[in-house]
């Protein structure tokens, strides 16, 4: 045994005393990349089933709107005022509500049952991790699955025909963006919640963020008044971004549209980092 | 029976901090000084006060809801105290949590293993959270699921593990970083006298090798076996200090007399076996009587003609210095 001890002890200075000497604040220990190592291997060992149905949400969604519904609908204006069929309207659409949907799940209810049923951050905030280290890379492992199925889905638009510019790849990472703008924010209202009905509210404030967007149909449907309430809320903000995308439109309005996730990431990670105790430490 | 070194003799005798001083200078790994905390109104830990020198087995003995728990969580720097100080290896945990655990291994009350690994990967991943290099944590890993007994299990899912398997894992997880200072939260709570007895001896040999050890328990049986020194804490204060020993020697007698009269006698025998022994205490199921000798206290009780449904003599523990300080038994 001496001699596997002292091979870790090149000089009788071993890495377990190295790893003592670091010094860091109470709340970050620039090790994120240990948490994230460690959802890659439970994704490997678990969860992939549940990755997989995220994907198909959105596709199963494509196929019976987009094509069926779509065969009613006929063409419709897309951003530039051009024709484009019902599928490619709603398909930018979709990959927003999506990316929104993954973000908040898993920085939210993920969150909620790691923290307060599977024990995970408890067991991981008695090592050298600092609360920061935990949310960073758990916001991190949420952008990675939110690239994963982002790049899925434009696939799957690729081969559905509904792709006809080079644009449409910024798709992907735009998606991303929308992704950490909601994650960020989730973690940080995660950490006011304590029970489970608490928690339905975000089922509340989501679902009829999915469906009146501007999603299905043009905001112009609304009266002015509905319009504004729409255009202040984050996800048409996403939806109108992808669509301009996805047809390589721009408009003055793309940069507010990227601005806005802008302002959004910035106050939601300051809204967790500075919940962070409350989040993580009772 | 094959023991993985956790701390190389030569660094033992290399590190004053590490040795256990005789005499006069004690290097103490944890100080607590007046710590405190509160929830809303309740208050948990109620300003208590202790040390704990490098290499000795500490215990925090009391029932349930005495503040132990929060306590050991306070030494983490998993829960803010209220006020108080506490440093831990010179360092104050509230401010250099991070750094403060590097030096810590944790057995929390409740198994927390990571249900989503598999029994090796647990030990792996949690090596990670340290900061620590896979090529060190390959072969550490073994060598403590060898430790643990676990060594067949090392492809196994955590869920499919014993209550006591599960509990060896979460020990041998908690050594993965060679922890000076090992807080063990109700340790065997739980277990079946079989798995605690192997969990007992793989603590002696954590003990043998000098890592500090903070255990909570409410079994006096287990705080005798393990503890060289203990607090006994009721309601967030500290009753008493010392060793299993001289506490026993303080606050009780050396043998104990247990006398059944049956349950409605019980109540009403005290003022007939008055003068009997030193103390006299009467619980809801029998009645104790303190006496130095515990048989001569028998030949009394017969000689006024009374007769319990049961006797048994036997050594005070720390059940009855318990009982003598809060005037309430253990375990409930």
């Amino acid at each position: 045994m001496s001699t596997l001890a002292e091979s870790h002890n090149p000089g009788g200075h071993s890495v377990t005393e190295a790893a003592r000497n670091r010094r860091f604040g109470p709340m970050y220990s620039r090790n994120v990349k240990a948490v994230i190592a460690r959802g890659l291997m439970a994704t490997k060992s678990s969860n992939w089933m549940v990755m997989l149905s995220g994907f198909f949400e959105p596709v199963l969604y494509l196929i019976s709107m987009g094509v069926g519904l779509g065969a009613i609908v006929g063409a419709v204006q897309g951003p530039g005022g051009q024709e484009i069929s019902y599928a490619a309207y709603i398909a930018p659409a979709l990959l927003a509500v999506s990316a929104m949907n993954g973000a908040v799940y898993d920085s939210t209810w993920n969150v909620f049952f790691k923290m307060n049923f599977a024990k995970l951050y408890q067991g991981m905030l008695y090592t050298s991790l600092g609360p920061l280290d935990v949310a960073m890379g758990e916001i991190f492992l949420a952008l990675l699955r939110g690239l994963l199925y982002a790049t899925g889905f434009t696939a799957v638009m690729g081969i559905m025909g509904l792709i006809t510019t080079p644009w449409a790849i910024l798709m992907i990472p735009a998606s991303v963006l929308i992704a950490f703008g909601f994650a960020s924010f989730g973690m940080g209202i995660t950490s006011f919640m304590k029970t489970f009905q608490q928690m339905d509210w975000i089922n509340f404030v989501m679902l009829p963020m999915f469906l009146f967007s501007a999603t299905f149909y043009p905001l112009s449907v609304y009266p002015q008044y509905i319009q504004w309430l729409i255009q202040a809320m984050p996800l048409w903000h996403g939806v109108e971004l992808l669509r301009q995308i996805s047809v390589g439109i721009f408009s003055p309005a793309t940069a507010i549209h990227v601005g806005y996730y802008l302002v959004m990431i910035v106050l939601g990670v300051m809204l967790t980092a500075g919940r962070l105790r409350k989040l993580f430490l009772k | 029976m094959w023991v993985p070194e956790l701390v190389s003799n030569e660094e033992l005798s290399s590190k004053p901090s590490r040795s256990k001083t005789q005499g006069d200078q004690m290097q103490y790994v944890i100080t607590a000084k007046d710590l405190t905390k509160t929830y809303g109104d309740v208050t948990a830990v109620d300003g208590i006060s202790f040390s704990v020198p490098a290499g000795e087995a500490f215990g925090l003995l009391g029932p349930n809801g005495a503040g132990k728990s929060t306590t050991m969580k306070m030494i983490g720097g998993v829960s803010q105290r209220t006020s108080g100080s506490l440093s831990i290896m010179g360092l104050d945990p509230e401010s250099h949590g991070p750094e403060v655990r590097a030096h810590l291994g944790v057995v929390p009350q409740q198994d927390n293993l990571d249900e989503e690994l598999k029994v090796r990967d647990n030990l792996l991943v949690y090596g990670r959270y340290f900061g620590l290099p896979m090529s060190y944590l390959r072969p550490k890993a073994d060598e403590l699921l060898e430790f643990a007994q676990l060594t067949d299990k090392a492809k196994s899912k955590v869920d499919a593990l014993s209550g006591g398997m599960k509990r060896r894992l979460t020990i041998a997880r908690s050594l993965i970083n060679e922890p000076r200072i090992l807080l063990l939260d109700e340790p065997t709570t739980g277990l079946d006298p079989q798995a605690r007895h192997i969990l007992w001896d793989r603590l002696f040999r954590l003990k043998e090798q000098g890592v500090t050890l903070i255990l909570t328990t409410h079994y006096m049986d287990e705080a005798e076996q393990l503890c060289d020194r203990l607090i006994v804490v009721d309601k967030g204060r500290i009753m008493a200090e010392g060793s299993p020993a001289s506490l026993i020697r303080e606050y009780s007698t050396r043998e104990v007399l247990e006398l059944r009269f049956g349950s409605e006698r019980n109540a009403t025998i005290g003022a007939e076996l008055e003068g009997i022994g030193e103390r006299l205490e009467t619980l809801p199921d029998r009645v104790l009587i303190y006496a130095h000798d515990g048989e001569a206290a028998l030949e009394q009780v017969s000689a006024r003609g009374l007769r319990p449904v049961t006797s048994l003599v036997r050594r005070s523990s720390l059940e009855d210095v318990f009982l003598r300080l809060t005037g309430r038994s253990l375990v409930d």
